[in-house]
């Protein structure tokens, strides 16, 4: 299925950012300190809001339900520590807005320590049906892990008529910077593996691969060292290359066949999920532990001490920052996620969420953006886009604000905002920037309020 | 809320960035012209010098003129126009009065690029545009080729060189024929090795086809240019020329000798890889150097001139929104 000899399976296109794991990767995950205060924003997961069903004053539990999915595109809350409840309002999130939340403060003298009994006790997942594994993952409150933060019951709903063959974890890890996933193969494998043959089960997937980047060899050889013979499991080393771990590239680069547009992964009989996501799933079946931590990598040349760190959900972002030393004061800019898809922190108040998989920290160097120059056709863009679209028209149009030619010729509905044609273009040109206008704006138009206005 | 937080900047993602920047992709093709230059001085000694500095005055400075006050620093910073002011020195030839090269590069300038809107925005290679207006103003100071001098002679300067604007300045009794006007018009042919290390007449930077080729090269190696449009051009141009050589090897020249003269590999490494008026698309990379490879040859053998570069490189341009245009590759996920 894949040449050890080459440089690992790939897609076509795509950018070599230098990807600077070497700040975090040899670091083994360490557990962040309990501090005073939680908020858990009740929208932090694509889809509906959760529905609080706590009140302000009440007791509740590490571990223990606090809001429960509102219909099927959406999931549940737990509560990160033991504590009481102490406002159910709006707070700060990442970007500066304020969302509804539910805040705890913790309980200086509980232990802190989780017990299963407070969910309601896990059925062996072994004697579930599937009926019964997606209620469970719905109530477990498990997202996807890579950022997207999608609930993940979701996916696993196969509709009549269509099976899932193949499931493909995501260990690509492409973005630079991050090595939470690395950490996790690296210390956790069997989690991985016990995880996989859970979902595989489930879904009645005849085999797994675990798309890995080569430049974790380290998570690789443990993988393949916790590999059971009975396993039907392959660890597939990927090239280095960005957007590697972006679905369709994914699919691309390890089964070789091309997701057409509007299409999802499991039409073609695939299932894809993150090392992330595989670990919680194993952490709830087998330990009954809702989701209600996850690890996060700080990095970046801001950050004092660099770290992979187990952080409770609902901690604010700048306790999680001073216990790595604070930010070092060059510090301009803080990401959530990674460098080249993550979102600007505006407050460092706001929490860390489920799909927090990194907090950097950039300095002057990085931010400090030298003169846009008008676009010069080098058609770097164009080799950069892993969808082959045409970054350079789509820019030029964007500034003229043509948006709807940039549908109707250009396809800019395709786009997955990956960055790749930014990156790479010399002459500094805000091409996703341009590109993210567009799509809003379409969306817009195609949005039935302004329909009904005309 | 605490205060003594950074003032944090909400720059959107992606944060990195590539380290090549456009002034630099401009440094990098003065690099690589570097040593044609150097050899045009050894060469055409004085001459040389004076037409590559009154060019690059001339270009500069109506980028400067034309451009607005607040863009001026910028425009002049990214040394696209001094590049361009160098490109035309380098198509000229050595005795050509100063003045017309300084008036060819305010053509190349003014209405090659400021006209269209500055960089970027241009349909024609400036520098080739300028020539053609030279080419075509004053047709006989520009065909008539000095013999190189050697080093030697650097501080002898051709007489017409100094010719007053507009005076009928005589022409250099010593003027030589190029290797493709030897071919053409007296059925003579040069010998490789001189095309080679570039000995013979011509215009300043055509000569040596060594240093081209080690521009050319470093240009490849940097991924400075498309790959697709030199290789398209040399396949199609030999092949092109290489049945004509086979159908009478008297009165057509060897592929080698179309390769290695009148400018082809100039044209093909400097001119054709211009990214701003060349196509965008792969496909439009390849359907460009082969329409080039395949007018130069035509153009040289069958028209009225002994070159074709310019003609061939500024019709592709011509060509290029329209190969663009029909050469969209397909989208991921798309029929
Ligand atoms: S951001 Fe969009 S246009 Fe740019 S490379 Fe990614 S998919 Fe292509
Ligand atoms: S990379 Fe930038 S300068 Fe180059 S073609 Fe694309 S938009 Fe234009």
């Amino acid at each position: 299925m894949f040449n050890l000899f080459s440089l690992g399976q790939s897609f076509a296109h795509g950018v070599h950012p230098p990807h600077h794991k070497e700040q975090t990767e040899d670091l083994p995950i360490q557990r962040v300190p309990f501090v005073n205060r939680y908020v858990m924003p009740l929208g932090q997961h694509i889809g509906i809001p959760a529905e609080a069903i706590v009140a302000v004053g009440d007791s509740v539990l590490r571990g223990q339900l606090i809001a429960s999915s509102n219909g099927f595109i959406s999931t549940a809350l737990h509560s990160p520590v033991t504590g009481k409840v102490t406002d159910i309002g709006m707070h700060r999130y990442v970007d500066g807005s304020f969302k509804m939340a539910i805040e705890i403060t913790a309980d200086p003298y509980a232990t802190q320590q989780f017990s299963a009994s407070a969910n309601a006790s896990v059925k062996a997942v072994e004697q579930m049906s599937i009926d019964e594994f997606i209620i469970a993952v719905q109530q477990s409150g498990i997202v996807g892990m890579g950022g997207a933060a999608f609930p993940s019951h979701v996916k696993y709903a196969i509709p009549e008529g269509q099976q899932i063959t193949d499931l493909l974890i995501n260990g690509a890890e492409c973005e630079p910077y991050l090595t939470n996933d690395h950490r996790l193969m690296v210390e956790r494998p069997e989690a991985v593996l016990r995880g996989c043959e859970i979902l595989r089960k489930q879904l009645g997937a005849k085999r797994v691969a675990i798309g890995v980047e080569r430049n974790k060899p380290e998570s690789i050889t443990e993988l393949q060292k916790h590999l059971a013979i009975d396993m039907p499991i392959d660890i597939v080393p990927l090239e280095v290359k960005y957007p590697q771990g972006a679905e369709k590239m994914l699919i691309k680069s390890i089964y070789n066949k091309e997701l057409a547009v509007g299409k999802l992964p499991r039409d073609l009989g695939i299932a894809v999920n993150n090392i992330g996501t595989i670990v919680a799933l194993a952490d709830y079946f087998d330990q009954g532990m809702p989701l209600i931590e996850r690890i996060v990598t700080l990095a970046g040349p801001g950050i004092k001490e660099p770290a992979n760190l187990i952080v409770p959900l609902g901690t604010p972002i700048r306790d999680v920052l001073d216990f790595a030393g604070g930010l070092s004061e060059h510090t301009r800019e803080v990401i959530m996620g990674g460098p080249m898809m993550g979102s600007p922190v505006a407050d460092l108040d706001a929490p860390i969420l489920k799909g927090t998989s990194g907090i950097l920290a950039f300095t002057e160097q990085e931010t400090a953006r030298p003169q846009e120059y008008p676009c010069i056709r080098c058609a770097r863009c164009l080799d950069a886009c892993p969808y082959f679209l045409n970054p350079s028209r789509l820019a030029l149009l964007g500034k003229a604000r043509l948006f709807s030619q940039m549908q109707s010729d250009y396809h800019v509905m395709d786009c997955v905002e990956c960055g790749a044609c930014t990156y790479a273009c010399p002459s500094n040109i805000p091409i996703v920037q341009h590109i993210r206008a567009a799509k809003d704006n379409l969306r817009n138009l195609a949005s039935p309020d302004v329909e009904k206005k005309k | 809320m605490k205060h003594n937080d950074p003032k944090l900047l909400l720059q959107s993602a992606p944060l990195l960035r590539q380290e090549l920047t456009t002034p630099g992709a401009m440094k990098e093709v003065w690099l690589a012209l570097l040593p044609t230059t150097l050899a045009s001085l050894w060469f055409f000694g004085l001459s040389a010098l004076l037409l590559i500095v009154v060019s690059i005055a001339g270009a500069v400075l109506t980028e400067w003129l034309f451009t607005d006050k607040d863009k001026r620093r910028m425009a002049i910073g990214d040394s696209s126009a001094g590049l361009t002011g160098l490109l035309l020195a380098l198509t000229l030839p050595p005795g050509l009065p100063l003045w017309m090269a300084f008036l060819g590069a305010v053509v190349s300038i003014g209405l090659g690029k400021v006209i269209w809107g500055g960089l970027g925005a241009n349909i024609f290679n400036p520098a080739l545009l300028g020539r053609a207006f030279l080419l075509g103003t004053f047709p006989i100071a520009m065909t008539t080729w000095g013999s190189p001098s050697g080093l030697g002679d650097f501080f002898h300067l051709q007489s017409s060189n100094l010719a007053w604007p507009f005076m009928h300045g005589q022409i250099d009794a010593l003027s030589a024929a190029t290797p493709l006007g030897l071919m053409k018009f007296q059925q003579q042919t040069t010998a490789i090795s001189s095309l080679f290390i570039g000995n013979t007449a011509g215009s300043l930077g055509e000569t040596s086809a060594f240093l081209l080729l080690l521009g050319g090269m470093y240009l490849l190696i940097r991924r400075s240019i498309d790959w697709r449009i030199p290789t398209a051009i040399f396949l199609t141009a030999a092949i092109f020329s290489l049945a004509m050589f086979i159908n009478d090897a008297d009165k057509y020249p060897s592929p080698i000798v179309t390769l290695f003269s009148g400018g082809l590999l100039l044209g093909a490494f400097f001119m054709a890889t211009d990214p701003v008026t060349s196509p965008l698309t792969p496909k439009g990379c390849w359907i460009f150097g082969i329409g080039v490879g395949f007018l130069v040859v035509l153009i040289r053998l069958f028209g009225g001139l002994p070159e074709g570069m310019l003609y061939a490189v500024l019709l592709m341009n011509a060509a290029t929104p329209l190969i663009d245009r029909y050469t969209q590759p397909r989208i991921f996920g798309r029929k």
